[in-house]
């Protein structure tokens, strides 16, 4: 346990995602105060309890609905308790159900919802903060399926991509101002969210192998990142393969 | 949300037999009792899983439900005073160690894997190099929390009169879920181990070695090479150590290379396994001392991830048993003769005393004696054949196998090593079952 006399104070909102709490160990175990953001405030407890037995300074839960809350007053009464704030982790989405949204507009609207109009909500709350500190790290977990859209997940993918035009953007603002943002896109990973799908193939990887990208894009690093790096060369393949191609691919 | 999907990937640890099952995988504590009832209600009933170490089949339930706890894996609180850790079942004793190594504590007792739940080395009550200083693993689980299929969870510590806690602790998962323990640690002034290996060259000076070395040391054991013959019988090299007092505390970082398919069945035949043999007894020569890390010395196998597919794609067998230590020595002598015999050799023979400190399980495996633990390739009829012998020289000698290890351990063999076995049928969770619960109660 590393206890440092001024820990880092990180906020996570998402808290009890399987990449969420991954990262929030890396930063329990460099001895942070950590603030866990979510709607479930028995779980929160739950992952607190581990947090500090790994050596967290300190733990805050909150109880919030993103989509129903004011954002920015929100996070100020956060950054109140936390007493400051130094990384933000970005965390929440849900991944939806395609062939309902395809025939159902409120289905599609609420993938919307959460995952960009929400996210883009507590980015740019977070981004205002951030910029008047003048110092400090937004991590957003984006996705790999926001970089082309494809049948069988392209409401969440189109959401993950407004989301990564939205950070890379802030990222620009804060050119020369202080802070960084970056967006993270991890490819297909065996968590909660991904739960019952077939896990057998070679470009699955674990929550702990993401948080650890996590965890170094909030230090350092370009405005995107993928998460393990391989799917950089990946979707830069997958971007280029022309239309009349791709559109007879079945995956 | 997290349901039961059908799926055939999990297998145990020995690669055979393959199975198909309803699997979930909860995230939160609060998903275990949903899970639990509705597993129990389905024809062959439930089990918790963790990471499936175990060989034979004890950790599946073919046609049934498994609940894999490797998801709750959460630490509950950590003493740093006391020693004393609360974790969840799922926590794999690998995250353990490295949160509490650093703190100055070790596991009290170890398996040879680091890869095994917490929840696991309780429903197995397992054993390691330390058993004649420690006992077993449930000897330090102060209280656990077993969720049965009713729905209930009963908090249960190491004085329950009820039976509970007996049961449980080797239980093999059958007397409801592992849900969290508490686990008093071992402080350590250190993460390096003092080791010394001794050549040997017959059983004879194995059981002087080891009478001598176990009172002046925490870790024993040794490696046998079971080819060996006449005046050599029983040849090997014995291990002791303890930790040392150094002041490093370090945890070892992961990684290392893995076995990514199949080896090819020939690559393992009696030619290889004793010319393995012989270049491992000459190259431990003489007796030496050194200093290691805690990881090769307790993990040497975890550092080649899916070591098991060496066995290629028929699997292998391992085989333990105890027997008592009035007839050890014979009947040691005996097995090995059988080994020999049969010409069918093991790389990781491993021979070790274990001392009178009594499990508290019902069914725990450990018992004072010698334990020999083997492992064979499966080459179908001869190898059963062997082992059907072993069988008849353990049962003889009043000993027993350990149901861990052992796909094919026979019913009857199960029922005459395990005298508290009616008492354990008692706190059966009626939703909980395994492939080899059925198996041995037909």
């Amino acid at each position: 346990m590393i206890t440092s006399p001024n820990p880092l104070r990180v906020l996570i909102l998402g808290a009890g995602s399987g990449i969420a709490q991954a990262t929030a160990r890396l930063y329990a175990a460099e001895g942070a105060t950590v603030g866990l953001a979510g709607r479930n405030v028995e779980r929160l407890a739950v992952i607190a309890a581990d947090l500090k037995a790994r050596g967290a300074a300190a733990t805050e839960s909150f109880d919030v609905d993103f989509t129903a809350t004011d954002a920015a007053a929100t996070l100020a009464g956060m950054v109140a308790k936390l007493g400051g704030l130094d990384h933000v982790i970005l965390a929440y989405g849900v991944l939806g159900d395609q062939a309902l949204a395809d025939r159902d507009e409120a289905a599609a609207m609420a993938i919307i919802d959460v995952n960009f109009r929400s996210a883009a909500a507590w980015t740019l709350a977070v981004a205002n903060l951030l910029e008047r500190q003048g110092k400090g790290s937004l991590v957003v977990l984006g996705s790999v399926a926001g970089d082309r859209g494809r049948r069988s997940n392209y409401v969440y993918g189109a959401a993950k991509a407004g989301l990564a035009v939205l950070v890379q953007g802030i990222s620009h603002r804060f050119r020369g101002v202080g802070p960084r943002a970056v967006i993270v896109k991890p490819g297909p990973t065996d968590t909660a969210m991904t739960a019952g799908m077939a896990k057998g193939g070679p470009m699955w990887v674990t929550p702990e192998a993401v948080a650890a990208v996590v965890r170094k894009a909030a230090d350092s690093g370009g405005p995107v990142v993928y998460a393990p790096g391989r799917w950089w060369l990946i979707m830069a393949i997958i971007r280029n393969i022309p239309a009349s191609i791709f559109n007879k691919m079945n995956f | 949300m997290n349901g039961f999907a059908p799926r055939d990937d999990i297998m145990p640890w020995s690669r055979t037999p393959r199975t198909r099952m309803e699997v979930a995988r909860p995230a939160f504590p609060d998903e275990l009792a949903p899970l639990a009832m509705q597993g129990a209600d389905l024809p062959r009933g439930l089990l918790a899983g963790g990471l499936q170490r175990s060989y034979g089949d004890s950790c599946i339930n073919d046609g049934g439900a498994l609940i894999e706890m490797t998801g709750l894996d959460r630490f509950i609180c950590f003493d740093r005073t006391s020693g004393l850790l609360e974790a969840e079942a799922g926590v794999s004793l690998a995250a353990i160690l490295k949160l509490v190594i650093p703190a100055g504590f070790f596991l009290p007792v170890t398996p040879g894997t680091k890869f095994v739940t917490l929840g696991g080395a309780i429903a197995n009550d397992v054993h390691g190099k330390n058993h004649h200083r420690a006992g077993t693993f449930g000897r330090w689980i102060r209280s656990l929390s077993l969720l049965r299929s009713d729905g209930r969870e009963h908090t249960v510590s190491d004085d329950d009169a009820s039976g509970l806690f007996a049961a449980t602790i080797g239980g093999l998962g059958l007397t409801g879920i592992i849900t969290r323990a508490t686990l008093q640690l071992m402080p350590i002034a250190s993460s390096n181990m003092a080791v010394e290996t001794i050549p040997f060259g017959n059983l004879a000076e194995f059981f002087a070695l080891s009478a001598v070395s176990d009172a002046s040391h925490d870790y024993t054991v040794a490696w046998i090479d079971c080819l060996a013959k006449g005046d050599l019988l029983g040849r090997g090299i014995f291990t002791r150590a303890r930790h040392a007092s150094d002041g490093v505390l370090r945890v070892k970082p992961p990684g290392g290379p893995s076995i990514p398919i199949d080896a090819p069945g020939f690559l393992l035949n009696r030619f290889s396994i004793a010319a393995f043999n012989e270049v491992y007894f000459r190259l431990a020569g003489r007796a030496r001392q050194s200093t290691m890390s805690y990881d090769p010395f307790f993990y040497p196998l975890d550092a080649i991830g899916n070591w098991n597919r060496m066995y290629g794609p028929r699997g292998f067998y391992q085989y333990q048993s105890v027997v008592p230590p009035e007839v050890a020595a014979e009947v040691t002598a005996e097995m090995l003769r059988a080994i020999s015999d049969a010409r069918q050799g093991s790389f990781l023979a491993v021979l070790k005393t274990f001392g009178d400190m009594t499990s508290p399980g019902l069914l725990s495996f450990p018992r004072r004696g010698t334990t020999l633990a083997l492992d064979f390739a499966n080459r179908g009829g001869p190898t059963l054949w062997l082992l059907d012998r072993l069988d008849a020289i353990v049962r003889e000698a009043g000993g027993r196998l350990y149901p861990a290890k052992d796909g094919r351990l026979p019913p009857a063999m199960f029922r005459a090593g395990h005298p508290a076995l009616d008492q354990f049928t008692t706190h059966l969770d009626p939703g909980m079952s395994s492939t080899f619960w059925r198996r041995m109660t037909p």
